[in-house]
């Protein structure tokens, strides 16, 4: 249990190293790799989300984080699969065609991964087809959508209107700089994430067939 | 045109422009493309922009680069057009204000999070920076306006590059804030203090804040920048925050609603006010209203 505790505040401190040495110790003394994931590495980034919310650390702190959270999930990753472990579900995320923004995009997928879920980045600059294509291969719940300029949050309606075209049951969330509840609704998307942490929760939701 | 620092120094107030993606956008941008890109697919857009805020009474035009840095080009695969995209930004706004205006070069992020947090090398941002300054002093320039940055380490590389790619003009550099329940601080932590002492001390003669905020949180920065700044104070604020009305976003605050915060942010000691997202020339003429109504600053 000590050992879990560690691994979690080694992340929250974003020493990387720390945390592969403890999750691999924690699966060579016998511990369940879902254990070690939810109460090691979720648990960590549960409070490392928390904090960024209340910018009591910021988004340094958060990319170090992340990099021991990866650290973890290498050793973890085969073990829970293994295991047969379900995922919280798989989520496709990209920022929407024309914009190049992907910071706000990259934290978000670091939450989702820290929450549990299996992310497909499709990276920035993303054609509505590849969202859909991706969401239908891969048999997502949820597509996230971000954009941080006005001039590319339109797109997200184009992404909106081929979930719907094509018969998809993938919800969409929208979120970035520019978008608001109001806009989300106004283009038919399904949710509407105002930062990463919110994003996680509406994901959980709508995963949950809320 | 009197050089700028001198019209500062003498206590006048300049005025910026205002948004340039919703006006391009208008004037035929697609969403997915580049807006730099426009600089030589439709420059006569570009003119026409530069046109209508020179008309509304903006002392500086900002030139369409804000993407244009080396490593935003790469992006989308442009980096081979560094040169002509940046050179025709500069010729675009020259010939729609002559000398009745200054051209304001913009630099904004480069799009990288700089290590050993992200995949940024400080010495290629650096040189990215150099780079594109260089053709933008070479083109004609009169001011350089390092903005919307939330890195402060990023900031001091594009100023520093600035100052020594293109010694002879002033630079004004601005940085976005988000308001917290512990204050104003950027998304990478960086706090009102810590931005108006880096910025100056990267060599910036004007500091300030763009972009993030409305006029009135703008008014709020702009105290806490004097607080702790000897140097002249800018503020773009956005019109407002953006709101879905019928599926187009629209930006809430009027040109009367910036207009009315002028006098709060002249007595905060700002001496160049523009506009940032959302803006339009109507709001520039309010300002420049606004500024031309106040009594002088010293």
């Amino acid at each position: 249990m000590d050992l879990l505790k560690s691994i979690a505040e080694s992340l929250e401190h974003g020493d990387d190293e720390r945390v592969h040495a403890l999750v691999t110790e924690a699966v060579a003394a016998g511990l369940p790799a879902g254990d070690v994931l939810n109460q090691g590495l979720i648990a960590g980034m549960g409070v490392v989300g928390e904090q960024f919310r209340l910018r009591e650390i910021f988004l340094p702190d958060v990319l170090l984080a992340a990099r021991a959270m990866y650290a973890g999930l290498d050793v973890l990753k085969p073990l829970l699969a293994r295991d047969g472990v379900p995922t919280a579900g798989t989520v496709v995320i990209g920022s929407v065609q024309g914009d190049l923004h992907d910071i706000g995009k990259n934290l978000v997928g670091i939450m989702l991964k820290g929450a549990g879920f299996e992310v497909v980045d499709l990276g920035n600059d993303v054609a509505p087809e590849r969202f859909v294509d991706a969401a239908a291969r891969s048999g997502a719940a949820v597509i996230g959508l971000s954009a941080l300029l006005t001039t590319t949050m339109s797109v997200m309606k184009d992404v909106v209107d081929l979930v719907k075209a094509r018969g998809l049951k993938a919800r969409v969330i929208v979120g970035g700089a520019p978008v608001s509840e109001a806009f989300a609704k106004d283009i038919g998307a399904d949710a509407y994430g105002f930062d990463a942490a919110n994003a996680v929760d509406r994901v959980k939701a709508l995963a949950a067939g809320a | 045109m009197r050089p700028l620092l001198e019209r500062l120094a003498a206590g006048e107030t300049i005025v910026g422009d205002g948004a340039w993606g919703t006006m391009l956008m208008a004037r035929g941008l697609r969403p997915g493309v580049p807006p730099e890109t426009l600089n030589l697919s439709s420059p006569e857009a570009i003119e026409e922009v530069a046109a209508l805020y020179l008309d509304a009474g903006a002392d500086f035009i900002t030139t369409n680069t804000f993407g244009g840095s080396p490593l935003r080009l790469r992006a989308y695969g442009l980096e081979d057009r560094l040169e002509p995209i940046n050179r025709a930004a500069v010729e675009a706004v020259r010939r729609a204000v002559g000398g009745r205006a200054y051209v304001a070069a913009s630099i904004g992020p480069c799009g990288h999070v700089l290590k050993p947090y992200g995949d940024g090398d400080p010495d290629e941002i650096a040189g990215g920076y150099a780079r594109q300054l260089e053709i933008l002093a070479d083109a004609g320039a009169d001011l350089v306006i390092v903005e919307t940055m939330t890195d402060l380490t990023e900031a001091r590389l594009a100023v520093e590059a600035a100052r020594r790619a293109a010694p002879d003009l002033p630079v004004m550099a601005t940085m976005t804030f988000d308001r917290t329940r512990r204050g104003f601080f950027t998304v990478m932590g960086v706090t009102i203090a810590q931005a108006a002492e880096g910025l100056a001390a990267a060599g910036a003669d004007i500091v300030g804040s763009n972009c993030g905020n409305g006029i009135e949180a703008m008014v709020e920065i702009a105290r806490e920048l004097r607080a702790c700044s000897e140097r002249p104070l800018a503020i773009q604020a956005n019109a407002g925050l953006p709101e879905s009305r019928g599926g187009a976003v629209v930006y809430p605050e009027t040109p009367d609603v910036l207009a009315s915060w002028v006098p709060a942010l002249l007595a905060a000691g700002v001496r160049v006010i523009g506009g940032c997202c959302g803006t339009t020339p109507d709001h520039v003429r309010a300002l420049r209203a606004a500024v031309a109504a106040a009594p002088p600053a010293r």
